[in-house]
């Protein structure tokens, strides 16, 4: 009897790995990095985070939970509440609806398609946020803070993928 | 048959269900943004509260990061001992000479004030806060300090680091408040260029180098000119420094400010007093349409 508590517990922490890693990456972003010119560019690493999972994952980061991380960004952000919530949300659904797009794929098609996705989510957020503030924003940190997500995709699909290997292998 | 028919009923009655979710997330995000717009007490409550929430972990996050930031601070000073030295001697001469005049300006301040029966500024009361989340988004320059109206952290408050001006408290919590930078794009500064007394705004565009609007008159604005804080609109006490004139092209004028961002590890949230930056206040219409309408 008590082995299948454990055993449940067991599943259940696994099946909740894909939403904490994703918060870490979030709190980890909100980390004051004190380097030079690197405050207004840093990655958006928890848009990584919903994509990879919902490529790879899509039951145990569904559409609400990537709505609800995208809350928190913009709470620890200080951005207009719902705007990342909505990016997120869009980014998790287009990767999710492509999936089968992705299984099988090499790793340039699937950091290309990140490219594409994220390009487009970077410019809606861009735009909704000029929209709420009234006026355009300067748009060359946002093409920065877009270059450099891209660049740390494959170090940080890399590490995911260990998580992935590590905790939820069976699945 | 039935029972494959069934099973499809469900597939689809599944798929709407998800759809419907997904389109219902859609239609709560826009709202969440337009309730926002509308400066609605509830969502800044509800931020404040997740905030709350979320500080203690981003403050134990905080903490190794400095402490990485420190330890690599530390090796390149080493690197670099002998110039700095150099550097630091020049610059001792020069502070000594400085030391001197200050002196006696500070005298001769102290018997005018004498004569001239000056009340003193009262010392403003101040809290000293971490800084435990900074997003670094393109988006907005705004930063997470661990201290909140428990410890005395009010709405408005000027935000400094040392002597200088880095921005105000623009959300509070219990225990975590949101530092709004001068180089946010909601930011707005009232400011004087020092040498010609030129009163302007210093307007947040979220660069790192704000621009200065509704320049008074038609100064001559220099690279390098100091800018320090105006008594204008009461927001702030005058003469806080807040950086230097760092470009003057075609009529923009940008200003660097003294201290970057990442150098921003503990700050001082100053009481000075005052109403503050208030955000929600709205200037009464202009006296010029009421005559219009007389005439």
């Amino acid at each position: 009897m008590t082995a299948s508590i454990w055993v449940r517990m067991d599943a259940w922490v696994r099946s909740v790995i894909p939403f904490c890693v994703t918060l870490f990456l979030l709190l980890l972003t909100a980390v004051p990095t004190h380097v030079p010119g690197f405050a207004g560019i840093a990655p958006m690493l928890p848009m990584m985070g919903v994509y990879y999972w919902a490529i790879y994952r899509p039951d145990l980061l569904p559409a609400w939970l990537a709505f609800v991380i995208g809350l928190l960004y913009d709470i620890v952000a200080g951005t207009p509440l719902g705007v990342n919530a909505l990016v997120l949300l869009l980014v998790q659904g287009t990767a999710a609806g492509q999936r089968k797009f992705f299984l099988g794929k090499s790793f340039a098609v699937t950091w290309w398609a990140f490219g594409v996705l994220t390009g487009g989510a970077v410019s809606m957020a861009w735009m909704l946020e000029s929209f709420l503030m009234g006026r355009a924003l300067e748009p060359l940190p946002v093409i920065f803070e877009y270059l450099m997500t891209l660049s740390f995709f494959p170090v940080l699909t890399w590490m995911l993928a260990r998580v992935q290997m590590a905790f939820l292998k069976e699945a | 048959m039935k029972q494959s028919n069934a099973a499809g009923r469900l597939a689809t009655f599944r798929l709407l269900a998800q759809r419907f979710a997904f389109l219902s997330l859609i239609v709560a995000s826009v709202a969440l943004m337009l309730l926002g717009k509308a400066d609605i007490v509830l969502i800044e409550h509800t931020r404040t509260l997740v905030a709350d929430a979320m500080a203690p972990l981003l403050d134990a996050m905080a903490r190794p990061a400095a402490t990485v930031a420190q330890v690599t601070e530390n090796v390149h000073e080493l690197a670099n001992i002998r110039t700095e030295n150099a550097r630091l001697r020049e610059e001792n001469a020069r502070l000594m000479h400085w030391q001197t005049v200050a002196r006696r300006l500070e005298t001769e301040n102290a018997v005018l004030h004498e004569n001239l029966n000056v009340i003193p500024d009262p010392d403003p009361a101040f809290v000293t806060a971490r800084v435990i989340g900074d997003m670094g988004s393109a988006f907005g320059q705004s930063m997470l300090l661990g201290a909140g109206s428990n410890d005395g952290v009010r709405k408005g408050q000027a935000v400094l680091s040392g002597e200088v001006l880095v921005g105000h408290i623009a959300e509070v919590g219990l225990r975590s408040s949101r530092l709004l930078l001068i180089t946010d794009i909601n930011s707005r500064t009232p400011i004087m260029v020092e040498p010609s007394h030129t009163r302007a705004i210093l307007t947040g565009d979220n660069t790192g180098r704000p621009r200065l609007n509704y320049v008074t008159g038609s100064p001559t604005i220099a690279v390098g000119d100091r800018v320090v804080t105006s008594a204008s609109g009461s927001a702030f006490p005058p003469g806080i420094p807040v950086g230097a004139v760092s470009s003057v092209n075609d009529g923009v004028i940008r200003v660097e400010p003294f201290v970057p961002r990442n150098h921003l590890e503990f700050v001082s949230v100053v009481d000075f007093g005052l109403g503050g930056i208030l955000p929600f206040e709205r200037l009464a219409p202009p006296e010029r349409h009421r005559r219009e309408k007389d005439e």
